[in-house]
């Protein structure tokens, strides 16, 4: 691949600072003449998406600090503030809070296109292993936000998500209370999780360079699943990447603005308008939709610490997929069985994200367990024994062929 | 007599010195690491508030009152006559965590329960007189307590906690 810069430094000053730092050289070779393959499509747009969103929500995140009080006696009350007092303060708070809900949005695009084109097997173990990491920042970082408000839904969403470390055989009692600083999830509390939420997008940042290094060592993928072989496969990022990554986030973000301005609290729920109370639990706790898969596999476990371990599980599944699936085929266009087992698990993850928002009553718990049931057994089932039993399509000789194939068109002379 | 050269014949005492330094750094960095953990655990103010005293004397037979402890729900729990035999009456194998109804009262108050109004399953707080047998439900995730605070049916593993309490006069009950 044709990885390396094409970047000379023109002018004298450029020749000077090459010679001490290369940055311009870097950039050059990682965001302009990096060969990106010809036949991307637009799921291969969410990663810029994502950044987008990351650089947003840390804007907007910093200008509401500088409005907000990390206090449990003034904390909803300062989000009041904000809305009503603080200039454009609504449109920062709401841009922040469906913001999270756009950035997992984006994120959940951009693991099932991994899922479905094979991005994480050889050799991008690594840059997947370290997409999950950012994965996990996001939601402990998602869950701190949420409780900042200081609603009746912060309150106790925090009750429930930190209890769970209570399941911890011997020390869990002591790992809560160390969470909480004090007996009950309080003023502590809710100064340590601004001080986190604060924290968490900067590690998510840091981890988000080492995926994209990552992904620049080992080039991208691509639908076909096909490596690019020769400079025919591939274009260069700019003006073809950049241009396309900023049109598919403008169209992101004119979707995320309609969400801000027309229906600015339709992923929220209503409970969290009511000041946290400490002695009283909401009829129906539930957390973010973006948890709800998990929170649903959490609940269908009629034991506290195996459903611990069971939510937990699901996340450690993603972690593990390169070394579960067998098969060497890349892209689910060439695998007939595991295209419809990767929709089956779409569908499953959507019915257990609509699960765990219901009441866990009659035929919903069991309809629960089902599914839980089989999002493992996708994972340690399935995947492994496809490898070994489908029988690929035959791939592409190259990318470009692919391509060819696919409009018809005999290669220009 | 004196050598700059370093004793390449015996390494065993350059050995010696990296490993030693190596551990007191290590004990340094544990040392001042759990300054640094031990400042998240509850604070002296926290701490100063670990008790309180309570008049049980307004409580009628039937009745649940709830006051807040630590920052969670306590609820002392007036039991009548009915409630006392019924939870006597339940063979201890019955129960997921067992445990007799006299060892979760105070000898002579009887009739008095004490419990930590915090479901042991995610900790939410459960409704009394509710679920199948009229102790508390909670509306979480369906946990099902019996007038002695046992957990009886649901995902909850324990029972209600009893707190430390005591009986400073017939009227007054320190909890903490």
């Amino acid at each position: 691949m044709q990885g390396h810069s094409t970047y000379t430094p023109g002018t004298a000053f450029e020749r000077w600072l090459d010679r001490r730092l290369p940055i311009v050289g870097l950039v050059h070779s990682s965001f302009v003449s990096f060969p990106t393959p010809k036949n991307l499509n637009y799921f291969w747009t969410f990663g810029a998406i994502l950044s987008a969103m990351l650089v947003w929500q840390i804007l907007t995140g910093i200008m509401l600090a500088m409005h907000y009080t990390p206090n449990d006696a003034l904390a909803f009350a300062s989000v009041e503030h904000i809305m009503r007092d603080v200039n454009y303060g609504w449109l920062l708070r709401y841009g922040h809070a469906n913001g999270a809900s756009m950035f997992f949005i984006a994120v959940y695009v951009h693991m099932f296109r991994g899922l479905y084109y094979g991005s994480y097997k050889e050799p991008r173990e690594v840059l997947w292993l370290l997409g999950m990491i950012i994965f996990l920042l996001m939601m402990a970082t998602g869950f701190m936000g949420y409780v900042l408000p200081w609603g009746q839904m912060s309150f106790w969403g925090a009750t429930v998500i930190t209890s769970l470390f209570g399941a911890i055989p011997v020390v869990g009692q002591s790992i809560v209370t160390w969470l909480w600083g004090g007996f009950s999830v309080g003023d502590p509390t809710l100064n340590r999780f601004f001080s986190l939420h604060y924290l968490l997008p900067f590690m998510i940042a840091g981890v988000v360079v080492l995926h994209v290094w990552a992904l620049h060592v080992v080039g991208q993928n691509n639908p076909t699943g096909v490596e690019p072989k020769s400079t025919e496969d591939t274009v260069p990022f700019t003006p073809y990447a950049t241009l396309k990554d900023i049109f598919a986030t403008s169209v992101f973000f004119v979707f995320f603005a309609w969400f801000i301005f027309y229906i600015p609290n339709y992923l929220g729920d209503p409970d969290n308008y009511v000041e946290a109370n400490r002695l009283a639990t909401p009829a129906h706790i539930v957390p973010e939709w973006y948890f709800l898969p998990f929170y649903a596999i959490l609940r269908s476990i009629p034991d506290k610490l195996g459903g611990v371990i069971c939510m937990f599980g699901a996340i450690v599944m993603l972690f593990a997929v390169p070394w579960l699936d067998t098969s060497k085929v890349r892209s689910a266009n060439y695998r007939p069985l595991y295209r419809w087992f990767f929709w089956i698990l779409v569908i499953v993850a959507i019915g257990l994200g609509w699960l765990g928002a219901q009441e866990p009553k009659d035929w919903y718990v069991f309809i629960s367990r089902l599914l839980t049931a089989y999002y493992f057994i996708h994972f340690l089932v399935i995947l492994p024994l496809l490898g070994l039993i489908e029988t690929p399509k035959p791939l592409p000789p190259s990318i470009s062929e692919a391509v060819l194939a696919k409009t018809g068109q005999q290669a220009h002379a | 007599m004196a050598t700059s050269t370093p004793d390449l014949a015996d390494p065993s005492r350059r050995d010696f010195l990296y490993i030693a330094t190596g551990a007191v750094g290590v004990v340094g960095a544990g040392a001042l690491a759990w300054p640094f953990i031990d400042q998240m655990n509850p604070d002296a103010s926290a701490l100063a508030l670990s008790s309180i005293e309570v008049d049980i004397s307004a409580i009628q037979p039937g009745q649940i009152v709830t006051v807040q402890w630590r920052g969670k729900p306590v609820f002392i729990r007036n039991r009548t006559d009915k409630e006392m035999q019924d939870v006597k009456a339940v063979p201890l194998g019955d129960l997921k965590d067992p445990q007799a109804d006299a060892a979760r009262v105070k000898k002579g108050h009887e009739n008095l329960l004490i419990v930590v109004g915090v479901c042991t399953h995610l900790g939410c707080i459960p409704l009394g007189h509710q679920g199948e047998y009229e102790g508390w439900f909670c509306p979480c995730h369906g946990s099902v307590y019996d007038p002695s605070g046992r957990i009886r049916k649901g995902p909850a593993p324990l029972n209600l906690e009893v707190p430390a309490y005591s009986f400073l006069s017939e009227k007054v009950v320190k909890i903490g």
